[in-house]
């Protein structure tokens, strides 16, 4: 088969089942364009913005566990997927962007609308190509998806010089089956000696505690996380990026850990004498004050990526390799052993988890009369049966949301953990809709981060994918308010935006359902009845408390076991919590509450 | 304890390779003494040498990172074995005697040599370890008016090889 360089492009993608293309076209990928026009098969979604089309691949990635495809022109349309491919860079998900480029011949000139794509991308990426030869597409094409999906998947860019594309320049085409990459052998499996060391860890553990993150997620092995944690009855956690690989509403969890995560996670933590760490890299909104992390556990930590491995927090027993396999092994040593490891075995620790839990750090004030975005987010999961896909924009609706929608599933909760990219919510809940056209899909969302990305109403009409905008509105950067009430003595900076524009209203010119919700009795029947336009994209625009905030809270570079806790806590401000391992509770200047060991 | 370390890499010879070298060292902060990058008797192969500095933990992220980006085939740390290290140097000075006879006083096996004369001025070359280099390049009396040094560049001794 002869095909010129824009049909190779599309041909690859077809070989590679690639269902959605979601684009922007421009003068460099027109003949890309022209290919795209010529097939079915791959079909394309024409975003409003080049940012809007790396989110929602990436939110198609996220949710599908495929990679997600991006093709954009040159200059300004790469530059303004930047922020999208680092987001997925972040929090590794394989992407394929494919970005036009200026002919060879005038490459370095300063041509019209070339940017060194390869160069401002480069930081951000798992890897990059220019390809230089109409020949080499197809191969690139095919190490651009093994690289993205393999190892520790990230984006890959692929940028193309439109002369390569040329209708009138055929070359013989065949996908090649497989790549081999001398440079790239990423590790499959454990070290069999060192999951044996971990066993023997596992084996003295009293007071042990499973961290769990993304990579168990992104590793397809929920399950055998489950099977481990069931086996062992252990106390589990999740990071922002993991949550739902474990089961929300088991008992066995203790909720999310790090900077707003909950009082048990995080004192379960600081007084654990074993910590596994599954597919989680020790983030610093994890572990918060390094040289106190966990000052007395030994460390087993389970990571694809060796890079991760005692990266920030040097650990006992690294295993390098894939999480499933490895759990798989874990699991059948410890199953070897004869042991029961009932939650007899570690009573102690868990009557002291149970304490803390009942401290019920999250609690929020019920009683008043204004909404209280935690409040929006139980009555969500009530609606949704705790069944629906969630993105979210960054903020404190996306803590919120992490802490008050207890996902029992897998990649169901769809976040930009590692950049905190707001706007990325609306595009990244377009990409899901496309590839789970039947469920459920909501974003919670504020006020700020929503004008971000709004444009994609616009895309999410064209093609019909509806999905439930949750706002909540507070009229502030909320989080950024939330750090100048607690470290800036309350002067909010900018943090308050005016002029906010009628989102009801705004909803209804883009085509869809505008909602505006000012009544805390409302909540519950406006959800439903969105819920039930099951065919229509609804924009719920809340007008929540303006001045509520995240607790509990770990400030910057404070240790886990130095958290503010909500007001409505059971901590009781300025008294020793004397049954509660000596944690003594501060009262703050405006009335949170510190709790400190 | 910072220590330097001599890390040699095979690299895929492909444009752009070298940058995410770099690229990856002023995005990590990594400290860089020197680095010299030539292709080997495998043209699709380019060998680096690089030089750097930084504690254990740090030169073991280092090694990691490394490894971590695509184009970089193999690479081993040369300060963990006998290995041997080399740098050439060339300097350029005005004629004169005491020059001329400083390099012809040393020991036969000190790799100094005068390379070329002009009425003027001598251009010196120079190759050895790093440090001897730096000495005699500070024991040097009157002006030096120019000096390039390649950066260091070495081979593990014994079996111990970086091949494909
Ligand atoms: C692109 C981008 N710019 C700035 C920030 C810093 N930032 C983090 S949260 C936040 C406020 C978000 O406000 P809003 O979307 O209204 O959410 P809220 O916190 O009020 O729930 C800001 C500005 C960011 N995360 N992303
Ligand atoms: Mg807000």
């Amino acid at each position: 088969m002869e095909l010129s360089g824009g049909e190779i492009v599309i041909q690859s993608l077809k070989d590679e089942g690639v269902e959605y293309v979601f684009g922007y076209p421009g003068g460099c990928v027109l003949h890309i364009y022209d290919a795209i026009f010529q097939q079915q098969d791959v079909k394309h979604v024409l975003v409003r913005h080049e940012q809007g089309a790396t989110h929602a691949a990436d939110g198609y990635a996220r949710s599908s566990g495929k990679p997600g495809v991006v093709l954009v022109t040159s200059g300004p349309g790469a530059t303004n997927a930047v922020t999208g491919i680092a987001t997925a860079y972040m929090d590794s998900i394989p992407l394929v962007v494919i970005t036009g480029q200026v002919p060879r011949a005038v490459i370095g000139t300063d041509a019209f609308q070339e940017v060194d794509t390869v160069g401002i991308t480069r930081p951000c990426v798992k890897h990059n190509f220019l390809v230089k030869d109409v020949a080499d597409i197809a191969e690139t094409m095919k190490k651009a998806f093994f690289l993205a999906t393999s190892g520790r998947p990230g984006p890959v860019v692929v940028d193309i010089p439109k002369d390569i594309t040329d209708p009138n320049v055929k070359v013989p085409y065949r996908y090649p089956e497989e790549v081999n990459m001398r440079s790239y052998k990423p590790t499959v499996s454990g070290n069999i000696g060192q999951t044996r060391k971990a066993v023997a860890f596992i084996k003295e553990a009293k007071r042990p505690v499973i961290y769990s993150g993304g990579g168990v997620v992104l590793g397809e092995a929920s399950e055998e996380l489950r099977r481990l944690s069931r086996t062992l009855n252990f106390p589990v956690t999740q990071t922002l990026m993991g949550l739902g690989a474990f089961p929300g509403t088991d008992s066995q969890f203790v909720g999310m850990l790090g900077m707003h995560g909950t009082y048990e996670a995080n004192m379960a933590m600081h007084g654990s004498d074993l910590i596994i760490a599954i597919g989680a890299r020790f983030d610093d909104r994890v572990t918060g004050k390094i040289t106190e992390f966990c000052p007395n556990a030994k460390i087993i930590h389970i990571d694809v990526d060796p890079a991760s491995i005692s990266k920030t927090i040097t650990v006992d027993v690294p295993i390098v390799g894939q999480v499933k396999p490895i759990l798989l092994d874990m699991l059948a040593q410890i199953e070897s052993l004869g042991e029961t490891f009932d939650r007899e075995r570690i009573s102690a620790w868990w009557s002291q988890i149970d304490e803390w839990r009942a401290m019920d750090c999250m609690a929020y004030d019920k009683k008043t009369s204004t909404i209280k975005p935690q409040y929006v987010i139980e009555q969500l999961y009530k609606v949704t049966n705790g069944d629906a896909f969630v993105t979210s924009d960054v903020g404190q609706h996306q803590m919120f949301a992490a802490q008050f929608y207890p996902f029992d599933k897998p990649r169901r909760w769809i976040n930009s953990g590692g950049l905190g990219t707001m706007g990325f919510g609306l595009p990244a809940a377009m990409g899901v809709k496309f590839a789970n056209p039947d469920a459920d899909v909501a974003c919670v969302t504020g006020e700020g981060s929503i004008q971000m990305c709004l444009q994609e109403l616009s895309t999410m009409l064209q093609y019909d994918t509806p999905v439930k905008i949750i706002n909540l509105n507070n009229g502030y950067l909320g989080m950024v308010r939330q750090w100048q009430e607690f470290t800036y003595k309350g002067r909010y900076s900018h943090s308050y935006m005016d002029a906010l524009p009628d989102f009801k209203k705004l909803a209804e010119a883009y085509g869809h359902v505008g909602m505006q919700i000012t009544k805390k009795t409302d909540v519950e029947p406006a959800l439903r009845e969105a819920f039930a336009m099951k065919d229509r994209t609804v924009f719920m625009d809340f007008l929540t408390d303006s001045k509520e905030n995240v607790y509990p809270m770990i400030e910057a570079g404070k240790a886990h076991n130095n958290m503010v806790m909500a007001p409505s806590s059971k901590f009781k401000a300025d008294t020793a919590q004397s049954s509660l391992s000596s944690a003594s509770v501060k009262r703050m200047p405006d009335g949170h509450k510190k709790a400190a060991l | 304890m910072s220590r330097q370390h001599i890390i040699s890499v095979l690299l895929e010879n492909e444009s752009g390779a070298l940058s995410r070298v770099s690229g990856l060292f002023s995005a990590r902060a990594y400290n860089i003494e020197s680095l010299t990058v030539a292709p080997t008797q495998d043209p699709t192969l380019s060998r680096l040498t690089l030089v750097t500095v930084g504690s254990e933990e740090t030169i073991e992220q280092i090694k990691k990172q490394l490894n971590k980006l695509i184009d970089v085939v193999k690479l081993i740390d040369l300060s963990e074995s006998f290995s041997l290290e080399r740098e050439l140097a060339l300097l350029k000075v005005k004629q004169n005697d005491a020059m001329v006879q400083k390099i012809d006083g040393l020991a036969t096996d000190a790799l100094a040599r005068i390379t070329d004369e002009t009425d003027d001025y001598l251009i010196i070359e120079l190759s050895g370890e790093k440090l001897w280099l730096d000495d005699f390049l500070s024991s040097i009396e009157g002006e030096i008016i120019e000096v390039v040094r390649t950066g260091v560049i070495g081979l593990s001794r014994g079996e111990r090889s970086l091949t494909l």
